[in-house]
């Protein structure tokens, strides 16, 4: 197989049009990842510590906003922030934003649950003991109950991130030049060698997966679980 | 330092406590025993504001825990607790298991935090596992560690929820000796236990409690010496918890 395809666009692929264009290709990918990434955490940790600590009628619009959330397809969303909000507030939406926002939305929905479950899986006495010794509500979750919890969610924050990476590829419906985006384009520009481009694509995709999946297994290592009793 | 006047409490419908009156005086060892599901537990939570009461009044060193603008951060940092499971905290080290509520609510220097712990470890006779995590150590050397983790806090008295209950046989003697010689050096205790031979020894009062009520409230001589004199369902559990 003639792979020469791959070599001669090399460039492109990596980094899209810059310096003379937007950024884009495998390095939009990755900013979007990394952009994405970083404001579902923050986003689902917030929701789920809201989702242990809230209660009454706050909880259960918490709930019914999350629920809405993890129901639609981020394709959806993009499209709806992407051409509605134009036409219905006459408010201009960037397509990158649009992306990161429609990705850490439904990815922190998704993850505060996750963030729940962990908090929820430690004992109660955790939370009396930390009281007991007179500690405020936020230093009893920042000192005792995350440190102990945030290691417990790590498998369901690296599925998410590791799925977040492949949805960043749903970016190329609104025109965002991402890696799939500008494969498509060499793919249709030179006709011939779709299954050199694609392997390629994928083979980037599982590196940037893998590269995660190693990170998080050497942060694992370095804060080892100790059982409770 | 803690009065009980008419306390009540309920779970929706289910009374847990119903009329409580009692008092701990300063210096005063006073051990709660009952049957399980009798309030006792729920009892000493009150005191430091870990369950809000609905009924009645409660003091602590003169405030009500129950109260509207009452700081229970600072309350509970003058009332230290054990638990049944001794809920050391398992990501940190015994050092800073018994440094963290020093610096962060007393804000002691790091320096003067780790003098103090340090010194209760070795009261507790556990000096040398300082570095060790809670994981490694074992119950009962566990539970002596969150006995300097609450001394360190310079508590006005402390609580025990049936802190012995969860141990080994072997390990529940090291457990009480510590609190023994607490109680001796006079500090003031509210202890939930099972142990008959601890409360003979060292406690003050007695209280017995069944059905969320306290059905007795006497000195341990009275308690246990003559048992006639007991309501029937103390008498019952006395025979129970004293056969073996």
């Amino acid at each position: 197989m003639d792979f020469s395809v791959i070599i001669d666009n090399l460039g492109y692929f990596t980094w899209g049009a810059y310096p003379d264009g937007p950024l884009g290709g495998a390095a939009l990918t990755l900013l979007l990842s990394l952009l994405s990434g970083v404001a579902a955490g923050v986003l689902g940790l917030a929701w789920g510590i809201a989702l242990v600590v809230s209660r009454g009628w706050l909880r259960w619009v918490l709930v019914g906003v999350l629920g809405f959330l993890r129901a639609i397809p981020v394709l959806m969303l993009m499209f709806w922030a992407y051409f509605l909000l134009p036409i219905l507030f006459h408010v201009d939406v960037p397509a990158l934003a649009t992306v990161v926002c429609a990705l850490s939305l439904i990815g922190g929905a998704y993850l505060a649950h996750g963030v729940a479950a962990g908090i929820g899986s430690l004992p109660a006495g955790q939370w009396a003991a930390a009281k007991a010794l007179g500690l405020r509500p936020g230093q009893v979750l920042r000192l005792v109950i995350l440190p102990q919890a945030l290691p417990i969610m790590l498998p369901s924050f690296l599925n998410q991130w590791v799925s977040l990476i492949k949805d960043t590829s749903l970016a190329y419906v609104i025109g965002v030049g991402e890696l799939s985006y500008v494969a498509t384009q060499v793919s249709n520009r030179v006709m011939v060698h779709p299954v050199q481009i694609f392997l390629f694509v994928a083979l980037v995709y599982f590196l940037f997966c893998s590269a995660l999946q190693w990170l998080a297994h050497r942060l694992a290592r370095r804060v080892p679980s100790r059982s409770h009793r | 330092m803690i009065e009980f006047e008419n306390v009540s409490k309920h779970y929706g419908t289910f009374k847990v406590l119903d009329g409580c009156t009692t008092r701990v005086a300063k210096g005063e060892v006073v051990v709660v025993c009952g049957p399980s599901g009798s309030g006792k537990s729920t009892l000493i939570k009150l005191v430091n504001g870990l369950e809000p009461y609905d009924g009645g009044r409660l003091t602590v060193a003169g405030i009500d825990p129950g109260a509207r603008g009452t700081d229970l951060p600072a309350l509970r940092a003058r009332v230290g607790m054990l638990f049944q499971h001794f809920e050391l905290f398992p990501h940190l080290s015994v050092l800073a298991n018994l440094t963290l509520a020093q610096e962060k609510v007393l804000k002691r220097s790091a320096v003067d935090a780790r003098q103090r712990a340090l010194a209760l470890l070795d009261r507790v006779g556990l000096a040398a596992h300082a570095h060790k995590y809670p994981a490694q150590l074992s119950g009962g050397q566990q539970q002596r560690v969150a006995i300097a983790r609450a001394l360190t806090l310079d508590p006005l008295c402390m609580l025990f929820d049936e802190p012995t209950s969860a141990l080994d046989p072997e390990m529940v003697q090291e457990v009480l000796d510590v609190m023994v010689e607490l109680a001796r050096d006079g500090m003031t205790m509210l202890c939930v236990t099972h142990e008959m031979g601890f409360a003979r020894k060292v406690a003050d009062r007695i209280l017995f409690m069944d059905q969320g009520q306290i059905l007795e409230d006497c000195s341990a001589e009275a308690f246990f010496g003559d048992l006639g004199q007991r309501s029937p369902r103390a008498q019952a559990f006395l025979s129970r918890i004293l056969a073996h």
